[in-house]
């Protein structure tokens, strides 16, 4: 009979523990949450960016462009700066590549003499298409989807 | 195994011996007031928690400390939550520690050999009301501004240094960004580091003395 009863010490040590991790369980999942929140979400989105019109852009030689998007972080909103060339081969074939270099993200630039785009960081080196000829990058620069309406080209920015 | 693990550090850290020492003594017969102490330690430890998992989004500055808060009630997942427990948990301190002060006056337990324990603990009072004054202007909104002109204002009139002192506490002549700045060091930094020194000691002696038992009619 006797055996059967908890004790006074006993039920205060398996109160206190069973509260407590009733306690920091219930603390402890929004707490994870709230810290890693920024990870869960998902940001993404895609815009048509108008270039303007294609005479900007004369056959031959790569042309440069540059846009910006801004974005809410938090409280604040941050504006980006995004860019790439225009390489007109015909009147309505074209290709539109990101500056970004495909190795660590620098930005590269081209270079009229050796018809190449070379990246500032590494000096990889890229063809005027895209392709490299040198350097770490693993793969050609990225290309921009893009449409021609009319005589306006505009490409396709995503994100996320 | 467990046990073999228990045995290894005890020798080494002595729980035993720890356990004796802090927490194994003698207390009065059970009398719900006397909880209150562990009731602020409790609220000031909660405090302490939720209070460094805000200022993971909070920013002090004029231009984004409301947006900030706004964004922790309304961006982040439990934001609202960690940030209530904050909110309601300074004002049930304020309360706790007071009750407890009052507690304390009424069965007179402040008297030898307890009286440091008592300078302390009045001390610490001091401290939890500097708390809830430097943390109400953290939101930046328009309660929290025109509650600190008034504050500082208050110590504006003291006779002499009055100028002085409104200018220590607001960085300057008016209540602005540096205003906001200090009163974020002054709540995150400087506050609890004292509090907890303070707290320290608090406990130090109450280990030391025990605590007092309620006087009895006989008394």
């Amino acid at each position: 009979m006797a055996s059967n009863r908890i004790s006074r010490r006993d039920f205060v040590k398996v109160t206190t523990a069973a509260l407590g991790s009733i306690m920091t369980v219930a603390m402890g999942i929004p707490v994870i949450g709230y810290l890693i929140d920024p990870a869960l979400k998902t940001e993404s989105g895609e815009a048509w960016i108008p270039l303007g019109p294609l005479e900007n852009f004369p056959i031959g030689t790569p042309t440069p462009f540059s846009f910006t998007r801004s974005n809410i972080n938090g409280w604040e909103k941050t504006v980006n700066s995004y860019g790439g060339f225009v390489i007109r081969e015909s009147d309505t074939d074209l290709v539109v590549l990101s500056s970004v270099c495909t190795h660590l993200g620098c930005t590269v630039y081209w270079l009229e003499d050796k018809q190449q785009y070379e990246c500032p960081c590494h000096g990889a080196h890229f063809t005027a298409e895209g392709e490299v000829i040198d350097g770490p990058p693993p793969r050609p620069l990225d290309e921009f989807e893009y449409r021609i309406e009319g005589d306006a080209l505009s490409i396709l920015f995503k994100k996320g | 195994m467990w046990k073999k693990i228990y045995i290894w550090l005890d020798e080494r850290l002595g729980f035993d011996d720890m356990y004796k020492m802090l927490l194994d003594r003698p207390e009065p017969h059970g009398n719900w007031w006397n909880t209150l102490g562990s009731a602020s330690l409790f609220l000031f430890i909660m405090q302490g928690v939720t209070g460094i998992f805000l200022t993971v989004y909070y920013t002090p500055s004029p231009d984004h400390a409301y947006d900030s808060v706004q964004y922790i009630m309304n961006g982040v997942a439990f934001g609202w939550l960690i940030r209530g427990i904050h909110h309601w948990g300074a004002t049930l301190m304020v309360l706790v520690v007071f009750i407890h002060m009052l507690r304390v006056f009424f069965s007179a337990s402040y008297k030898y050999p307890r009286e440091l324990t008592w300078m302390v603990g009045s001390l610490l009072f001091l401290l939890t009301l500097g708390m809830g004054f430097t943390g109400y202007l953290l939101p930046f909104n328009q309660r929290a501004y025109w509650a600190t002109v008034v504050g500082t204002n208050i110590g504006g009139v003291v006779p002499g240094v009055g100028p002085f002192i409104l200018k220590a506490l607001r960085g300057g002549t008016d209540v602005s960004a540096l205003t906001l700045s200090r009163f974020f060091s002054i709540h995150i930094w400087m506050l609890p580091a004292t509090l907890a020194g303070s707290i320290g000691l608090h406990l130090y002696l109450i280990m030391r003395h025990g605590e007092s038992a309620h006087p009895t009619l006989d008394d």
